[in-house]
């Protein structure tokens, strides 16, 4: 589904990721981990095609995702879900008007907007606070929230940018816990993290990177930096 | 057929949301909102006081104007029907707007009426026995420049017949030309600078919105950037900006047109006999149109402003 092809990403000569080739398949829940600095951000502001890679090249299926037009590039957006660590809701629109806006965005009736708001509300247990505005709500539910978001247009890809990484144990475990529920209903999610306990019980593939470099690509989930 | 139909229900639809999120937008920004509106206000403030400083300008430029003119002087005792016919000449002239004509006993009378309280110059003409004073003909010109041209139409030869010249005394043209041509560079220098002043001064408070609205705009790049992560296309992530841009503009508008109201009633009080207009009337009169002036600029500085301003956040 991803392909990163021998792709380097240099901020002011300095070297953010150093020949990183790597595929993620369709439905595959993938680790992304390393130590701050280490290239975790960098790598999904790629896939997102915020920053453009100084070499090597980045596909989306059989698409260069750095050479798709402003439209495309919308339309390739629509594709994915992403989630940060710090959240970046619409600070102006209540929780429930948040969600609606990324249906809004892709051209969503009305009907399907009321229809599909209150179900993923339930789903990430938010719907007492529906009409809240971000800054009325706590660091998890914010989280939350913008999950929420990330996965009303039903995307195939959801990209989380460290989503734990402003939250105590018990909002982490939640956080992490509807990420697995919403890879098993076939979302292909990539998670970055530089939280052991995160990956402590966590069965799937982990992608360690160290100074822009992949230095291990595990199938079972181990954590060694 | 059904295609076009849905299409035209989502344009409508997503008008309706852009509109419904510009207005929440404005509404929920409070504050920031609040400070556009003052900049704007100060802005079309300024614009209308522009206008209400050339229409004082106008009026008393008009009143000095209105106030040169060129008088000629006829010997006494000449036929009132020559007198018409160089009347008549000179209505044929293209820089004439309008031409008086006092008779000998008229002047008499306005000069009686004059010195009512001088007893002496009274008694003196009372002694003389008969009208010392002259018809004359009272000439306005279109423009206080053309009076060079028309007191030399006295002068060359030719152009009036030698019987017109000969009842001619004199043409007062050369005792005021030093004032009427003071005048003449004043006013066209006044009217010259107002409107380059004017227009610098619009356009530095225009400027000053325009950086206001940019820095609004800017405070909300990280929320423009999670607009194109969602996938939200750009008409999509503009509207609400613009909206928002146009509310402003209308708010301020209101503002500015009360606003005027105690100013002019103020000004009129203030300073109606020094620029011969009353500010007030004058804003009552043209309510409507200064309303649609403010109105209009403001919602086309607001509505640039944010297209200007979001551009460059919109770029991939």
């Amino acid at each position: 589904m991803i392909y990163f092809n021998n792709v380097t990403k240099k901020y002011s000569g300095s070297a953010s990721l150093e020949d990183v080739s790597l595929s993620i398949s369709q439905g595959e829940f993938v680790a992304i981990v390393g130590h701050s600095g280490a290239g975790k951000t960098t790598l999904t502001k790629l896939i997102l095609a915020e920053e453009h890679p100084t070499g090597g090249t980045v596909f989306f299926e059989s698409t260069d995702i750095h050479k798709l037009s402003t439209k495309d590039l919308t339309n390739f957006r629509r594709k994915v879900g992403v989630v940060f660590q710090d959240f970046r809701l619409l600070p102006n629109k209540t929780a429930y008007e948040n969600i609606a806006f990324a249906m809004e965005a892709i051209d969503k009736t009305e009907e399907e907007i009321s229809q599909d708001v209150p179900h993923v509300l339930e789903l990430v247990d938010l719907t007492p606070k529906a009409y809240l505005f971000p800054h009325q709500l706590s660091g998890g539910e914010k989280q939350r929230l913008a999950i929420a978001r990330a996965i009303i247009t039903q995307p195939d890809l959801i990209i989380a940018d460290e989503p734990t990484g402003n939250l105590d144990p018990v909002n982490t475990n939640e956080v992490i816990n509807l990420l697995k529920k919403i890879n098993d209903l076939g979302t292909t999610v990539i998670l970055t993290t530089h939280n052991k306990t995160v990956l402590e019980q966590f069965k799937k593939r982990v992608i360690t990177l160290e100074n822009g470099r992949v230095i291990r690509d595990d199938k079972d989930g181990k954590y060694m930096l | 057929m059904v295609n076009i139909c849905y299409n035209n229900i989502m344009f409508v639809t997503k008008l309706k949301r852009i509109v419904r999120s510009g207005y929440r937008n404005f509404v929920r920004s409070g504050f920031t909102s609040v400070a556009s509106i003052v900049i704007m206000t100060i802005t079309l403030f300024f614009i209308t006081s522009l206008i209400f400083v050339q229409a004082a300008l106008n009026s008393s430029l008009s009143d000095i104007k209105e106030k040169v003119d060129v008088t000629v002087y006829f010997v006494s005792n000449t036929d009132e029907s020559s007198i018409k016919n160089v009347e008549e000449t000179l209505r044929n002239l293209p820089e004439v707007r309008d031409i008086t004509y006092t008779s000998e006993d008229e002047a008499l009378t306005a000069f009686k009426e004059r010195h009512s309280n001088d007893y002496l110059t009274l008694q003196a003409l009372d002694e003389l026995g008969q009208n010392p004073l002259g018809a004359t003909l009272n000439i306005k010109a279109k423009d206080p420049s053309q009076y060079e041209s028309i007191a030399k139409y006295f002068e060359s030869e030719g152009t009036l017949s030698k019987d017109a010249l000969t009842i001619i005394d004199k043409v007062d043209y050369h005792q005021n030309k030093l004032v009427i041509d003071r005048l003449t560079a004043i006013i066209n220098g006044a009217q010259k600078l107002g409107f380059a002043v004017s227009l610098i001064l619009i356009l530095i408070s225009i400027l000053i919105t325009f950086n206001t609205i940019r820095l609004i705009i800017y405070m909300s790049r990280d929320e423009i950037s999670v607009m194109k992560l969602v996938g939200a296309g750009r008409q999509y992530i503009r509207g609400p900006f613009v909206v928002s841009g146009a509310l402003v503009g209308v708010i301020s508008s209101i503002v500015t047109i009360l606003l005027f109201i105690p100013v002019s009633i103020w000004l009129g009080n203030q300073i109606t006999d020094f620029v011969g207009i009353n500010l007030y009337t004058y804003y009552k009169s043209n309510f409507l149109q200064l309303f649609i002036i403010m109105l209009g600029s403001g919602v086309t500085i607001g509505v640039i402003s944010s297209i200007f301003a979001i551009h460059k956040h919109l770029q991939k």
